[in-house]
């Protein structure tokens, strides 16, 4: 009897949490979707909002889906190689460096932002340009790339399965891409999906770096609270959630496999 | 070319990128911040002028309320979904997760469907109840963003935990109150100070959240928002991001000492 009023107890909790979580959700889609919110649902259907959103916002998603893109190749460019240094060189100073590169998960990105302000914020040039935005967006996600790669790399017997390609003739750089590059796959998936759902939904270095001729879906979904209707603002997440739930979802799934696979 | 040589060739350009945009930006600001009219006692100010100090205490206060909450709910929900199997479990589990991929201002934007002046609340109830834009709709999407965090790590801990640990108290007559105290959270206390770290870490640093919700409402990444762009304040709000930035990369690192796990802050 006692036990069971626990469980009515610890089932409230956990139901009062989803209806947190998933209620403001639904008052999102409905309000992106009703032709007006403050009447209700009554008002009828529409898909005018989401259309005024495209007609509005439709550069600034392209420009995310653009930066997120680039993002992963300079972070695959840099990630994949650094992972397999730190992987081969196990020792206080890879994980000093690490560490150091890890900085942009613990540091306030709004911090970080001012830094690279402070340095390069007189480069008019590069201040201005989307590379700017693509620095700060790199500086946030590199450590998922390394540490996702890195983990599997971790797990598996480089060194022998190195030594024994050396015996047979393989250079060094033919060991790196037919060796290494295969094995480390999971984790390159993982990271990659982590790397391009993150870009998406960067905001707070973003909001800081953002030129008004460059703004990010993330900063035009801040620009819309501020400044339009409800049910616009409202379309607009929904058409964020579209690009993101998938997304989130796939990136779950990799980042579970290439744990399993790391054990 | 050798086999170190080559090892060395693979770090250069991480070596390159994060010394020039990761470690230069941050010794530029942390010069910065010495270089207002009040040179390095500029940290000072921050414990003595009211203004400052006011901030810092708001946002502690909140960050510690959002890790109490957040602690509480996900270590329930996520005990309860763990222990238990029924139908929609799994559904129950996505909803409790989906939001890790929401960036602040969106969460912030939903605290106003729910609190705001055309808001859900405001709407079903009779009075004039608007939260949105208050410390507790702070408080709230702060909560939001932390539950999904804290549930991950809490549920991946008590995997670990022995059921049979917690039936051989219930046989020998502990009640479920007592189990809770002496087997479930000394069990689990190392992914709760992770975790805990992880909420308390993102909620000072939350600037995302803050900017749809604090419009009159002083935390400190609002401070150094307003501090930087509308007084062009750059020494103070140099040094509040030097200070915020070093409390929460301790806290994450007493949370990796804990577990193994890293969650992205932000927010």
């Amino acid at each position: 009897m006692f036990r069971s009023k626990t469980k009515v107890l610890q089932l409230a909790v956990t139901l009062l949490a989803c209806a947190f979580l998933l209620v403001p959700t639904i008052l999102s889609v409905m309000a992106g979707l009703t032709v007006n919110y403050f009447k209700g649902i009554s008002s009828g259907l529409t898909l005018k909002w989401v259309y005024q959103v495209w007609e509005l916002y439709s550069e600034s998603i392209f420009l995310s889906i653009w930066l997120a893109l680039a993002c992963l190749i300079v972070t695959l460019i840099i990630g994949l190689p650094a992972a397999y240094g730190l992987a081969r060189h196990p020792g206080w100073l890879s994980r000093m460096l690490e560490e150091f590169i890890s900085l942009p998960l613990a540091v306030p990105g709004l911090a970080l932002a001012l830094a690279l302000l402070q340095l390069y914020g007189t480069l008019k040039g590069f201040r201005a340009s989307w590379t700017f935005i693509l620095v700060g967006h790199v500086l946030y996600t590199l450590p998922f790339m390394v540490r996702s790669i890195l983990a599997v790399l971790a797990a598996m017997d480089l060194k022998t399965l190195e030594e024994g390609a050396a015996t047979l003739g393989a250079s060094p750089w033919q060991r790196f891409r037919d060796i290494v590059v295969p094995n480390a796959m999971p984790g390159i998936l993982a990271g990659a999906l982590t790397v391009v759902t993150l870009s998406l939904g960067e905001f707070n270095l973003t909001w800081m770096l953002h030129t008004p001729y460059l703004k990010t879906l993330p900063v035009g979904l801040a620009d819309s609270y501020a400044s339009m209707r409800l049910e616009i603002a409202s379309a607009y997440t929904l058409i964020f959630f579209i690009i993101i739930v998938p997304l989130l979802m796939a990136m779950q799934w990799a980042s579970a496999r290439a744990q399993r696979i790391a054990k | 070319m050798s086999k170190r040589n080559f090892v060395l060739a693979c770090l250069t350009p991480l070596l390159v990128f994060s010394v020039a945009f990761l470690a230069l930006p941050l010794v530029r600001l942390f010069l910065a911040s010495g270089e207002g009219d009040a040179g390095w006692a500029v940290y000072l100010d921050i414990l003595r002028k009211p203004r400052y100090i006011n901030t810092l205490v708001l946002t502690v206060l909140v960050s510690l309320a959002t890790t109490f909450a957040a602690l509480v709910v996900s270590t329930t929900a996520g005990m309860f979904l763990l222990r238990n199997q029924f139908r929609g479990r799994g559904i129950l589990l996505s909803v409790l997760t989906l939001p890790l991929a929401f960036p602040g201002v969106v969460i912030g934007f939903l605290i106003i469907l729910l609190g705001g002046r055309q808001g859900l609340v405001n709407q079903l109830t009779p009075g004039h109840v608007v939260f949105a834009y208050s410390v507790v709709g702070l408080f709230l999407g702060y909560l939001y963003f932390s539950i999904p965090r804290v549930l991950l790590t809490v549920m991946a801990a008590a995997e670990k935990l022995d059921p049979a640990l917690e039936e051989a108290a219930r046989t020998m007559g502990a009640s479920p109150f007592r189990v809770v105290m002496d087997v479930i959270i000394p069990g689990l206390m190392p992914a709760l100070i992770a975790s805990g770290a992880i909420a308390f870490a993102t909620a000072m640093g939350a600037f995302g959240t803050a900017f749809t919700l604090a419009t009159d409402i002083d935390v400190i990444p609002m401070v150094i928002y307003t501090e930087f762009t509308l007084s062009a304040n750059i020494a103070i709000a140099a040094a509040l991001s030097i200070v915020l930035g070093l409390v929460t990369w301790v806290l994450l690192l007493i949370a990796r000492t804990f577990s193994g796990t890293t969650v992205a802050a932000g927010g």
